[in-house]
């Protein structure tokens, strides 16, 4: 086109035809009259919903048959269902508490001169114990709302292998002073409340004293119970073989932490210690206190501490699991998105396209719009669904763990997200290869095999880890229910019973994908401006 | 003269011989599909390792073989285009012009692709159990860790590799019976490479035991690569043998309806 002095021909009426919304209307024009390519969106839409609906139902043994058999821990009805964190998270919330109630403004001063524990031994439950600490043992003091499990609270602590730590509502967690605690190298711990703010401060020697952290537990009641606590978290030793399989054990474990230099200040009308182990969950429950002049030695089992899922080795999900049929929804709207393009060069209305509008640029952006809205309010449709209706399906047969509001949004928002760019980018593919059976095989080879190498199947652990992080699949961290704690042992890994956990965060995972496709639409471009159609 | 003999499979054979050999698209497909499948099985091979005193629940031959799961979709690809790049060019119609019987065009069209297969698969499967030898034995799984060498002289080794060439073939019959039952090229991928990899994925996900087992049994894919395992035999959701029939129905049932449709319909 060497059209710079000749002024095109433009009757009045039809103003605006090549302008950009008048593309995208012939684009959206082109789309729903394609029966087949309606179809294929529809068939997404109820795979995406059945596949999600039959993962709520077959995740299950009801809960009826289990309420009259043998306990198992972990198990996932409402009786049994761990308590909630003021953050909306499972928590388990057991410890051993030696408490007073404290009336207003306050603090609680200790030295803490050991931490001792015992582990099993041998190869599992049930053959004895030996001394021992599991890394995250803990034992220090605390300002907690009630004794109702799930309550705030804030803590100092010394934990086995992880230093001093602050620790308040479950999720947040502050390092301080590292190393072991020993009778030469003791520690000194002190809490302050001051109306909704709680202070934590560490010390050495008992005279320097340094602050770890200030948290504001939000409608902290007037009375609080403070006092000392031990917890032991359950010992693992889990591997996850190829192939999914893990194997391993579970069991309890417990602490002792011997304290002294006990001193209070404001009010503490009770006068007297009491000991109680609150909560109870997982089988623990082990717990004690002794007191002898101002020495404590108090001993726990049970955590302060978020719950993920299969930590318990029970039955439980994730609204991640309603979220299955993301893979048919995705395979059904990419072979659309790459025919959306392909079916125009294989009838030749490619030439048609590009003669009404010849900055092909523009085609391809108009095309990639449309496609791109029309399988975000496909996904997203589907996926609120799936979560909305897999929810009420699973509740009452499993324990369905709770997700905040804005967590819940972010995975189905960002499953719309997912399959809108995974279509652009079959899109791309196909402008480049322009053979439909080429662009559908490379793009599923693209998205769903990493994830079935990378979660289902039998990649060595390494290998899944870098898979989920290089390739487009890594995007389906976006459906990631839960996070990784880290002061919470657990086996995170992507695939098998406590699956779902992903190596990138969420949104970062998403990013690696829009660089695929960016990458393909780019290509994909310089293909089409250089080629002739 | 060969008019005698117009029912005759040989010419039917001959003529979709010629075709598929002609397609330039055939011989770099296949040629992919052989590449993809060894690059794989090294990789795995590659990033798996037996730390001395460690007893490892790895099978030696199924982490060799792991390219298949990549070179299937080659293969299905190579399958569909057989049957569909006809409808989309029109030449279906001379095609059965010439050989009206549709059912012999189908079954030389089967014959040809499982041929193909079968060599592409056979090349492919000795390519990556000779990776998995070389990489794995320095890997730690030697005699000493109660492995043996990869070897085909070992009979599940060679029942594996046996298998997955067998099963490379059974998916491009699968392939070839769903593209002829829908004619169009990415829709037929769609659906074969769906069937492939979505019963795993949904599977993993199915905490239930019972439900869990029964999907790996009846899902082409999981069930055909049962043929792959050497160890822990007992804990297949379904035995090798079996599960590569399994795979079989599957693909005589998509033959059976891509037949059914190919008679009964206009091309």
């Amino acid at each position: 086109m060497t059209a710079g002095t000749v002024t095109p021909y433009r009757p009045g009426q039809q103003t605006g035809r090549d302008g950009f919304a008048q593309l995208l209307r012939a684009e959206w024009t082109k789309f729903r009259t394609v029966r087949g390519w309606v179809i294929g969106l529809l068939v997404a839409v109820l795979v995406m919903l059945g596949l999600g609906l039959f993962g709520a139902v077959g995740s299950s043994s009801s809960c009826q048959s289990t309420s009259g058999g043998p306990a198992r821990s972990g198990q996932g009805c409402a009786a049994s269902a761990p308590p909630v964190g003021p953050g909306g998270e499972a928590v388990s919330d057991s410890f051993y508490f030696v408490r007073q109630p404290l009336v207003g403004n306050g603090s609680i001063t200790v030295r803490v001169t050991s931490l001792t524990g015992l582990i099993p031994s041998g190869n599992g439950a049930g053959t004895g114990t030996q001394p021992g600490l599991v890394p995250w043992a803990k034992a220090g003091i605390i300002i907690k709302a009630s004794t109702q499990p799930g309550s705030a609270y804030a803590a100092m602590m010394v934990t086995a292998d992880h230093g001093v730590r602050m620790q308040d509502d479950f999720t947040g967690d502050t390092a301080a002073q590292p190393g072991a605690v020993t009778a030469a190298d003791p520690r000194w711990l002190r809490l302050t409340r001051s109306g909704d703010t709680i202070t934590g401060y560490d010390s050495a020697d008992g005279t320097q004293w340094t602050q770890v952290g200030s948290v504001a537990l939000a409608g902290l009641p007037p009375t609080t119970q403070a006092g000392l606590f031990a917890a032991s978290p359950a010992y693992q030793d889990i591997s996850q073989g190829l192939g999914g399989g893990e194997s391993g054990i579970i069991a309890p474990s417990q602490d002792t932490a011997v304290f002294d230099h006990v001193s209070q200040s404001g009010i503490w009308p009770a006068g007297r210690w009491t000991g109680d182990y609150i909560g109870a969950d997982y089988g623990s429950g082990i717990g004690g206190y002794h007191q002898a002049g101002g020495r404590f030695a108090v001993t726990g089992s049970g955590d302060i501490a978020p719950v993920v899922p299969g930590q318990a080795g029970g039955e439980d999900l994730t609204a991640t699991t309603f979220l299955v049929g993301t893979f048919a929804g995705l395979i059904a709207l990419i072979v659309v998105a790459a025919m959306f393009i392909t079916a125009e060069y294989r009838r030749g209305l490619i030439r048609t396209t590009l003669t009404a509008s010849p900055r092909r640029g523009r085609v391809l952006a108009a095309k990639a719009i449309v496609i791109g809205s029309v399988a975000f309010v496909a996904g997203l449709v589907a996926a609120a669904a799936a979560v909305i209706f897999g929810t009420q399906l699973a509740r009452g047969r499993v324990y369905v763990f709770p997700v905040s509001g804005l967590t819940e949004l972010r995975m189905v928002a960002g499953t719309a997200a997912l399959i809108a760019v995974v279509a652009v980018l079959a899109l791309a593919v196909g402008t480049m290869l322009r053979r439909s059976a080429a662009a559908v095989t490379v793009v599923i080879v693209l998205i769903v095999l990493p994830y079935l190498l990378g979660v289902v199947s039998v990649l060595p652990a390494g290998a899944a880890d870098w898979v989920l992080r290089i390739t487009p699949a890594a995007a389906f961290a976006v459906q990631q229910a839960v996070p990784q704690y880290p002061q919470v042992t657990a086996l995170y890994s992507p695939g098998g019973s406590g699956g779902g956990y992903f190596p990138l965060a969420p949104w970062a995972g998403f990013a690696v994908l829009c660089g695929w496709a960016a990458v393909a639409v780019a290509v994909a471009l310089v293909l089409l401006r250089r080629r002739d159609a | 003269m060969r008019l005698p003999v117009p029912a005759s499979t040989a010419p039917a054979l001959h003529a979709e011989w010629t075709k598929t050999r002609t397609i330039a698209s055939t011989g770099w497909l296949l040629l992919a599909a052989i590449a993809l499948t060894v690059a794989v099985g090294t990789a795995a091979a590659a990033d798996t390792n037996c730390p001395a005193g460690l007893v490892c629940q790895v099978d030696p031959a199924k982490v060799s073989l792991t390219g298949i799961d990549l070179g299937q979709a080659v293969v299905a690809m190579v399958a569909v285009l057989a049957i569909s790049n006809e409808y989309s060019t029109g030449m279906i119609r001379i095609t059965l012009s010439a050989m009206p019987r549709r059912t012999v065009v189908l079954a030389a069209k089967a014959a040809v692709l499982s041929g193909l297969a079968l060599a592409a698969g056979t090349i492919a499967v000795l390519a990556s159990v000779l990776a998995g030898r070389l990489i794995l034995s320095g890997h730690g799984f030697t005699p000493v860790h109660g492995y043996e060498l990869l070897s085909l002289g070992h009979s599940p080794v060679l029942r594996a590799a046996a298998g997955s060439v067998l099963y490379l073939a059974l998916i491009a019959l699968l392939s070839l019976g769903v593209a002829t039952a829908v004619r169009d090229s990415a829709v037929a991928i769609g659906i074969v490479l769906g069937l492939l990899y979505l019963f795993p994925i949904v599977a993993n996900v199915v905490g239930n035991a019972h439900w869990h087992r029964h999907l790996e049994q009846i899902g082409p894919m999981t069930a055909g690569l049962a043929i792959q395992a050497t160890t822990g035999l007992t804990s297949l959701p379904i035995s090798p043998w079996a599960g590569l029939g399994v795979l079989g129905a599957w693909a005589a049932a998509a033959l059976l309806a891509g037949g059914l449709v190919l008679r009964l319909r206009d091309a």
